[in-house]
């Protein structure tokens, strides 16, 4: 979708509308972006595979992981930082955050079963 | 030689069941063989290609959508028929268990994902482009990708029919009954990677349409000036983005369970089938929102064009849309109340799962406020949006019932259930869709829908729709569960379900008058020479029907809401109409043969999928790369339509 960006330009020009210049990175911060995810990828491997820890504080540390990967994500490839107009983005994470945690948490207190007759 | 082939037919082709198979393979090898010999007896192939496989045209895209969607209505609808039929009398042998619990898994499936999905989608590519003033979607390419995505998806779930055995789990396909162990033949596999396929599109229509409706609207087009179908594709857009993701991870896990022998969702090594149930039903409750917003967008846009009114608390409106698709997600534990998650969860989804009556009862009022004291006109589109308000009034009312958990140990999986859920899917979704497809008929193909024949067809289906589901409420009391494929005649079920079947059947006369209402249409209907027939109020209508491939020659500046209409009362019109100094030459997208290319990829994999032959799905997933490989290195991928082209089309219209 490189060009994608571009796109609403060319069928319609809506208030978010901007120039073809934006979106023009060196490809430097694509491979950092790329090296880090492949450093991250091969710890959680690595800690997982070797079993390096007892299991509770291993599912932590590859939850960080697993956070810290999205991270990446977002600011190299992703640029959430930037763009013009309304912030949109940054809203759909927000609601796209407190959708996930909520459901996270709330399957766990579901299936946690702690009422559960025996 | 022959028994390799009889071998072959009979595990993958099931000709040893008998002549139903035989029957269908006639007919489906018949209707082949017609298609591809008119096609090639009027020369259309090229066409065929260039006019529409290849086309990423959002009006195209919706039409075909809209086609696939009538078709597997009828799939569905005769799936409906059939079991109708099985129940109409007790003991009754016309399908055997196992026919019964195919047909009821593939009617299920077919009805939300491969006829409600595609239905909305239809509406969304007809209508939302041209009602925000803007030339295409955000992303046409990705947009016939979605497109070819779905068929290809759907096309790989019906095919099981014929093709190595239908799926039986129930569209909801819960394990263990859906692990390997218990369900051995490839139909469970046929409706994971069916669903995984036409998904992917799902979630990458949410994403387009989003990014459309933020970013390409007409200058002064603000969001509070939005119409109300858009706002509710906004709202649905959302819901699909956030909760589609978990169909997605459910699925793979199960897949993952079938054909790897991973024990995500076995007890056996520490896994849990509950909590497939439980990420279903994360998407599941969402799901049905999704189809339900964009009923609700059609339902403001119909009744304010057709009483002649301002909606009534259009910012209402918008807020109860909003709030829906946020309330979505914290109900979805109302499904699976009796797994025992305890008092305090089932009390705390059992209010959330009411609340969302709020917002909808808000906007119900605001509809018949919007009705009260107009000069209301009963075309077709309106005639069904009067039909939903009472239907879809007990369709709530009996949900609120369902939420009240300690009751539902009672209601839950019985034909209560089944009545709810028809009642609010047929009454809210399908009169919803079908509101909307009389209303934008004009817009996509140029003239109306017969009027007399579609009164035979409403009246038909809604007269059918009460006498088939009313009796199932009563049966839900009476103790009949969902799912049984007959039952004993001393339990006092025959009559009911007896009137019911007929109810069915009056449905069905009422889609064959629709299919007749088309074909009469098509040679008879009233052309729409004005591209205004119902008076309406949005943008869409300031076009002509149907609407040039480039949408609109000068994209026009709004100034207020149902601004086509408030042109109308100043007598301003004219200030739409494009003047030969303000054309420019537009920027188009190109037509792509990729996507539908990538969509042959899919279907390859995902029959390897299906089959465990592994070289076939990693040929499939290449192909998948190599069109996403070439399109990264695609650069010339747009074009412009010249000044006078443009000029030339508008004047033909006599627009200039
Ligand atoms: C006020 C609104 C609604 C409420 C309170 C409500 C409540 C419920 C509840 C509690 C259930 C589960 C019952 C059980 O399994 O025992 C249910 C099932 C269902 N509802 Fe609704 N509902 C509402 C609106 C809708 C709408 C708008 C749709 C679709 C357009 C819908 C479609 C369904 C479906 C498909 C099922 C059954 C799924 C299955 O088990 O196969 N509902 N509803
Ligand atoms: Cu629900």
């Amino acid at each position: 979708m490189a060009n994608a960006s571009g796109q609403h330009t060319a069928f319609g020009p809506g208030p978010g509308a901007h120039g073809e210049e934006e979106h023009k990175h060196g490809a430097g911060l694509y491979i950092a972006g790329y090296i880090l995810s492949l450093v991250l990828t091969a710890i959680s491997f690595w800690l997982a595979l070797t079993r390096a820890m007892p299991l509770g504080p291993l599912m932590l540390v590859l939850i960080i992981l697993a956070g810290l990967q999205i991270v990446v994500q977002l600011f190299f490839f992703m640029h959430v930082t930037e763009g013009d107009g309304p912030p949109w983005h940054s809203m759909a994470l927000l609601l796209g955050l407190i959708f996930t945690f909520a459901i996270a948490l709330m399957s766990m207190w579901i299936m946690s079963f702690h009422y559960q007759v025996q | 030689m022959w028994e390799g082939f009889r071998h072959f037919a009979d595990t993958y082709l099931m000709w040893n069941e008998g002549p139903l198979i035989w029957m269908s393979d006639v007919l489906i090898l018949l209707t082949s063989i017609g298609i591809v010999a008119v096609l090639t007896y009027f020369k259309k192939w090229k066409w065929l290609w260039d006019e529409w496989l290849t086309t990423v045209d959002h009006k195209k895209i919706g039409i075909m959508y809209l086609i696939c969607a009538l078709l597997m209505f009828f799939r569905g609808g005769v799936d409906a028929l059939l079991m109708r039929t099985q129940l109409a009398l007790p003991n009754n042998h016309f399908l055997d268990a196992e026919h019964y619990d195919q047909i009821f898994t593939t009617h299920g499936t077919i009805m939300i994902l491969f006829m409600a999905m595609p239905f909305i989608f239809a509406l969304f590519n007809i209508a939302v482009p041209l009602q925000i003033g803007a030339r295409d979607v955000a992303f046409p390419y990705l947009n016939a990708i979605s497109f070819w995505l779905f068929f290809f998806g759907a096309l790989l779930f019906n095919i099981s029919f014929v093709f190595g055995g239908s799926p039986d789990a129930g569209w909801t396909s819960y394990p263990p009954l859906s692990e390997l162990a218990f369900d051995k033949g490839p139909g469970e596999n046929f409706y994971l990677l069916g669903l995984q396929i036409s998904g992917i599109g799902s979630i990458a229509t949410g994403i387009n349409f989003m990014a459309t409706i933020l970013k390409m609207r007409a200058p002064g087009m603000t969001l509070m000036r939005m119409p109300l179908f858009t706002w509710s594709v906004l709202a649905a857009c959302v819901v699909i983005i956030f909760a589609f993701p978990a169909l997605t991870v459910a699925l793979a896990l199960l897949l993952l369970d079938r054909i790897v022998g991973t024990h995500f969702f076995t007890i056996l090594h520490g896994g849990n089938p509950m909590m497939f149930i439980n990420l279903f039903w994360i998407w599941g409750h969402p799901e049905v929102y999704i189809v339900i917003l964009p009923a609700f967008g059609v339902f403001s846009e119909v009744v304010a064009t057709f009483a002649r009114k301002r909606i009534f608390g259009y910012g209402s409106m918008v807020v109860a849309l909003m709030a829906i698709s946020v309330i979505s997600f914290f109900v979805w534990v109302h499904h699976f109340f009796t797994m025992g998650a305890g008092a305090d969860v089932n009390t705390f989804f059992a209010v959330a799962t009411m609340a969302v009556g709020i917002p909808t009862g808000v906007k119900v009022f605001n509809w018949l406020f919007t009705m009260y004291r107009g000069r209301i006109r009963m075309s077709l589109p309106m005639l069904w949006t009067v039909a939903f308000v009472p239907c879809f009034a007990i369709g709530g009312a009996t949900g609120v019932m369902l939420a009240v958990a300690p009751a539902d140990y009672q209601y839950h999986n019985s034909y209560f259930l089944i009545a709810h859920f028809h009642q609010v899917l047929i009454g809210g979704t399908v009169f919803g869709m079908l509101a909307g497809m009389y209303y934008w008929w004009p817009k996509m193909f140029g003239f109306l829908l017969d009027e007399r024949l579609g009164r035979w067809a409403f009246w038909f289906f809604n007269i059918g729709f009460y006498v088939c589901f009313m009796p199932q409420y009563a049966l839900g009391f009476m103790g009949m569960q969902r799912r049984m494929y007959t039952y004993p005649a001393d339990l006092g079920w025959g009559t009911l379900n007896f009137i019911s079947t007929i109810g069915a059947y009056l449905m069905g006369i009422g889609f064959l008058f629709m299919v007749a209402q088309i074909i009469y249409s098509i040679r008879y209907g009233q052309r729409d020479l004005t591209g205004d027939p119902w008076d309406g109020r949005t943008l869409e209508w300031s076009l002509p029907s149907p609407v040039p491939h480039y949408n609109f020659a000068v994209i026009p500046t709004v100034e207020d809401r149902d601004y086509w209409w408030v042109l109308k009362q100043q007598g301003r019109t004219q200030e739409l109409r494009p003047r030969p100094e303000e054309i420019q030459p537009i920027h188009m997208p190109k037509n792509s043969g990729r996507p539908f290319l990538m969509g042959v990829a899919f279907f390859v994999a995902g029959i390897g999928f299906v089959f465990n032959w592994y070289v076939l799905a990693v040929l499939g997933l290449l192909g998948v790369v190599a069109c996403m490989v070439a399109r990264a290195f695609e650069y010339d991928d747009e074009y412009h339509i010249p000044v006078e082209e443009v000029q030339h089309t508008e004047a033909a219209l006599g627009r200039l």
